[in-house]
């Protein structure tokens, strides 16, 4: 682990949403945006907050405190801009942390005892000095099940 | 590449295409002189033009090909091995031509083994041949090479290709498109190739062009008057001008679609052994060519599926008592801004038992819930993501590519499909994509505070409920409808179906008149804004599943809102708002099935009020106007001298009888008695659907249906009849009934069991009335008897067959002679009536029929 000449970096992009702290791997994120003029989509999952034109692209938002079960503290005022098979969704998160560079040999898996809904959605963590750092796995953030069957 | 070179690979494979499909024809009809004439046609420009440029591989090929069809068109066969070995010509025509296209030059390699099949045959087919052969040995002093023409050929070829100045123009339509066009260039040499990537690029570029001349009005629709609104009204026009344009190069005949197909099924049926016949129809359906590129492979893929898993082998066939020769269908026409394509066979249908069995195996649904199912649900699993149920990988089909990636095609480009089977009588899959997936008109509404689009396509009018109005909300039980110029249209509140709160509907709501295929309703909404061209985006894959929206855009003001799908709508209207319809329908006087032929004709008329009465034609026996000096009072009743005999007149309101003037009636009779109903006034005689929508507590009134538009009341003539014949029928038949005969009436219709009891119990039966089959069966066995059942033929869940079939073979009821109603009478049922053990069969409305069926059958005549 001392060994510097073997490091390799990961660089996560960070956000708190519902108090926690969360990491996305930075090349995944297409940009961060304040949502503006949202249109909210009747009848869709509670996970989907609406939708919206940014930059003449319809994005779907995800409203990130509903997907990952955590108590609302704050209003989402932030959103992280992702891809994922030629779609463009925007996660609101409450605030955009610092973009951190973490030694990869650093990254632990889930613990046993993580939120089950938590531990669906993330591939790992890292253990900061206050905190820890939980990696979200867009692709299976994005998973999410229709609304009530049509 | 060069453009020579590049315009010759376009044509020479748009020929093919045309080849290919012609060939599969001519096989068919190898009489057909201009089929023939036609393929020769376009092989042998093919091989001049190679000669022409240099390619000395395509140029024997198609030589060779060429003279077996010479041989075709001197008169001989065309078997089918000789039809299959031209085929696989062209085939290699075509991969020489996709390199070539690539490389631009020939590929290696040598044709010998197919030229050699080709001599072969040609060389068999003709013995004659051979002193040509000869003689141009004899001229040229060796044999021909391969791709050698001989002199005799060569001027045949110049003699006759010519001489026919207009070959195979009268070949079918579907076929003929490219030829057409040819024809197109050829009298005035207007059109020009353009590639596909320019037409999307200004495709692009239009709806761009769009949404910004929306931003323009909308911003012009702000500041109110200006200076900048005639100028960008004009800038409105041309833009929409323009996109009608583009959009019209975009579209294509489905039936470029199609062109391969038959090719496709020739060679399939061949490897499979069976006899299929592919039928296409609506070819000319045009589509916008980028959802006519994404439905290519899938429709393909589909056809195989049909000939492979869906049709049985002549002899299966045979065996289950159907034509040896399969049928494929292929169907395109336009419905409501959606393109309409079936593909359906007559094989055997999907195996339930085995797709359940799969999907259990899977694990995309448990046993328990499995059981729950029904067909149509488990049908649908066929399109589930990984989901083949054939038991052998085929060459054909089965490379476990199955009906998910079909159904992920089709949902790319907005479009849903969906699979009716029927075990033993084919599968019919349909897939509604829509028109173009680029531009639509949409008016813009407002709900709760949102707006939404609805496609101005499936919008008849827009209108304006008010209480008191000429169009007003009204209620039938619970369910809210529109009165709109008399007819009522069921109402859907887009806030409810939305789950969002809106306003209430019965004050100045909008409704805007919608049409989906046959079926009219009313969307409520709480404002209407305009009318805009949007740029239909489809929904995100998150959202695709709910069925109220099919898509959203972005707005003049850039606000993203939802596309409102009137289908999901109308779907909705099924399950909620038409239950009373359909809770209506089923009381209807004729059962749903047979409904939709079964027109009934009604005589409307008036009496009392101003609404008009109906009642069906077929019970009235005449119909009369007397002067009304002529009725008489007797006994405390109007009667009136008719026919030597005096005819009891039955008034339907208490409005007292006409005492001057001319009096209308409608008189019903049974045998020699009659009795008249006292009418205001005959309206008319309609032929109509006799479809009860309203159920009435009012005596004498079946209900409401709308007949001719109009809400119109139809009359129990069975609760009219007794008020003048029950006396009667005791003093006429002056018999001393020992015992009073019982009868069970089955019908579902309470229609028929509201007309015919009182019919009954007036000619002297005791008359227990039962809805279904099971609940006269559950009569029998709690041990009634009864002396005659008459049971209605068309009943749902266990019909007058079984029921009869049922009743036979219950010792306590085995004895008891049946008598079927039915509003069909034909041959075959008379006959399968009688297998299962009925008595007699009596037409629905023949009540002179009925008793004297019933007389005969409880011996009531002969006691007396």
């Amino acid at each position: 682990m001392t060994d510097t000449s073997d490091r390799t970096v990961n660089e996560y992009v960070t956000a708190t949403v519902g108090g926690e702290l969360f990491g996305l791997p930075i090349g995944r994120v297409q940009d961060v945006f304040v949502p503006d003029r949202l249109t909210r989509v009747p009848l869709a999952p509670p996970e989907i907050a609406g939708i919206l034109n940014l930059r003449g692209r319809i994005v779907t938002l995800v409203d990130l405190c509903q997907r990952l079960g955590l108590e609302r503290r704050a209003k989402s005022a932030m959103a992280i801009g992702v891809e994922l098979k030629g779609e463009s969704y925007g996660l609101m998160i409450d605030q955009v942390g610092e973009v951190m560079s973490l030694d990869a040999a650093d990254f632990e898996r889930n613990p046993v005892n993580l939120d089950r809904k938590l531990a669906a959605v993330s591939s790992g963590i890292y253990r900061l000095d206050h905190q820890l750092l939980l990696v979200l796995d867009v692709d299976r953030l994005l998973d999410i099940a229709p609304a009530a069957a049509a | 590449m060069d453009d020579l070179l590049r315009e010759f690979v376009t044509e020479t494979n748009e020929s093919l295409d045309v080849v290919d499909v012609e060939l599969v024809r001519f096989e068919q009809e190898p009489n057909n002189a201009r089929i023939l004439a036609n393929i020769f046609r376009l092989v042998h420009t093919i091989k001049g033009t190679c000669g022409f440029l240099g390619l000395p591989r395509l140029e024997t090929l198609a030589h060779a090909a060429e003279t077996v069809m010479g041989k075709f068109r001197d008169g001989l066969p065309a078997t089918h091995e000789a039809v299959t070995v031209i085929l696989a010509t062209i085939d290699r025509i075509k991969e020489i031509l996709a390199s070539l296209e690539h490389d631009q030059r020939e590929p290696e390699g040598s044709d010998s083994d197919l030229i050699a099949d080709l001599q072969r045959i040609a060389e068999r087919l003709v013995q004659p041949e051979q002193a040509a052969i000869a003689m141009t040995e004899q001229t040229l002093g060796r044999p021909l090479a391969p791709g050698e023409v001989s002199l005799e050929e060569l001027e045949r070829a110049f003699q006759e290709t010519p001489v026919d100045p207009r070959p195979a123009k009268k070949a079918k339509p579907a076929v003929q498109e490219p030829l057409r066009e040819e024809e197109t260039v050829k009298s005035s040499v207007q059109s020009i190739r353009v590639t596909v990537d320019t037409i999307e690029h200004l495709m692009t570029m239009v709806s761009e062009l769009v949404l910004t001349r929306n931003q323009l009005l909308e911003i012009v629709r702000r500041h109110g008057d200006s200076e900048f609104k005639t100028p960008l009204q004009r800038l409105s026009n041309v833009t929409a001008e323009l996109q009608e344009g583009v959009m019209k190069t975009r579209m294509q005949p489905i039936g470029n679609a199609w062109q391969k197909f038959p090719r496709i099924v020739r060679d399939l049926a061949h490897d499979l052994g069976k006899d299929i016949e592919l039928e296409l129809q609506g070819a000319e359906t045009e589509l916008d060519r980028q959802v006519l590129d994404q439905i290519k492979d899938p429709l393909t893929h589909m056809l195989r599926n049909s000939a492979d898993h869906g049709l049985e082998t002549a002899a299966e066939r045979r065996a289950a008592g159907k034509p040896p020769q399969g049928h494929i269908r292929l169907a395109a026409y336009h419905e409501g801004g959606y393109i309409i394509i079936q593909v359906s066979d007559d094989g055997r249908g999907l195996d339930t038992a085995r797709i359940k069995a799969k999907a259990i195996a899977q694990g995309l649904v448990s046993e328990a819930e499995a059981d729950k199912l029904s067909d149509a649900q488990i049908h649908k699993f066929i399109f589930a993501a990984g989901f083949s149920t054939a038991q052998a990988v085929t060459s054909v089909s089965g490379r476990g590519v199955g009906m998910d990636v079909v159904r992920n095609n089709i949902d790319q480009i907005g479009g849903t499909i969906d699979v009716k089977s029927v075990a033993g009588q084919g599968v019919s899959f349909v897939i509604k994509i829509p028109l173009t997936l680029a531009i639509i008109a949409a008016l813009i509404v407002e709900v709760g505070g949102s707006r939404f689009a609805i496609p101005q396509l499936s919008v008849v009018e827009l209108v304006r409920a008010r209480k008191g109005g000429d169009h007003r909300i009204e209620r039938i039980k619970d369910t809210a409808v529109l009165r709109l110029r008399d007819k009522l249209l069921p109402l859907a509140r887009l806030s409810k179906l939305l789950g969002i709160d809106g306003k209430d509907a019965s004050e100045g709501a909008y409704i805007v008149v919608t049409q989906i295929g046959s079926q009219t309703f009313g969307i409520v909404v709480d404002t209407v804004f305009h009318t805009e061209e949007i740029v239909v985006k489809p929904m995100s894959s998150k959202l695709r599943d709910i069925p109220m929206f099919s898509g959203n855009t972005i707005l003049g003001d850039g606000a993203v809102i939802m596309i409102i799908d009137p289908n999901g709508v109308a779907r909705s209207l099924g399950s909620a708002v038409a239950t009373q319809i359909a809770a209506a329908e089923r009381a209807q006087a004729q059962k749903t099935e047979a409904a939709d032929d079964d027109m009934t004709s009604m005589l409307l008329f008036r009496a009392g009020t101003s609404q008009p009465k109906a009642v069906p034609l077929s019970l009235i026996t005449r119909l009369e106007e007397i002067d009304a000096r002529k009725i008489e009072l007797s006994n405390g009743r109007h009667m009136v001298q008719y026919r030597g005999q005096l005819m009891p007149l039955v008034s339907m309101t208490d409005k007292p009888v006409r005492s001057e003037g001319a009096q209308p009636l409608l008189v019903f009779s049974d045998g020699v008695r009659s009795m008249a109903l006292v009418v205001d006034e005959i309206v008319d005689i309609v032929e109509d659907r006799l479809d009860i929508q309203v159920g009435s507590g009012n005596p004498g009134v079946l209900g409401s249906a709308v007949i001719k538009g109009q809400a119109t009341e139809i009359v129990d003539v069975g609760h009219f009849l007794p008020l003048a014949f029950e006396d009667w029928f005791r003093r006429k038949d002056g018999t001393r009934r020992e015992r009073q005969r019982s009868i069970l009436l089955v019908d579902d219709s309470p229609f028929f069991r509201n007309m015919l009891m009182p019919v009954l119990q007036a000619a002297g039966y005791a008359v227990t009335a039962v809805g279904s089959a099971k609940e006269a069966l559950a009569l029998i066995d709690s041990d009634k008897s009864f002396d005659s059942v008459i049971t209605d033929i068309e009943m749902p869940e266990m019909d007058g067959f079984e029921l009869t079939e049922a009743l036979r073979a219950d010792p306590r009821s085995a004895a008891t002679p049946v008598i079927a109603l039915s509003s069909q009478v034909s041959a075959e049922l008379i006959d399968r009536g009688r297998r299962a053990g009925l008595h007699d069969y009596v037409a629905k409305f023949d009540r002179q029929g009925l008793i004297a069926a019933l007389m005969e059958q409880t011996g009531m005549g002969d006691a007396a």
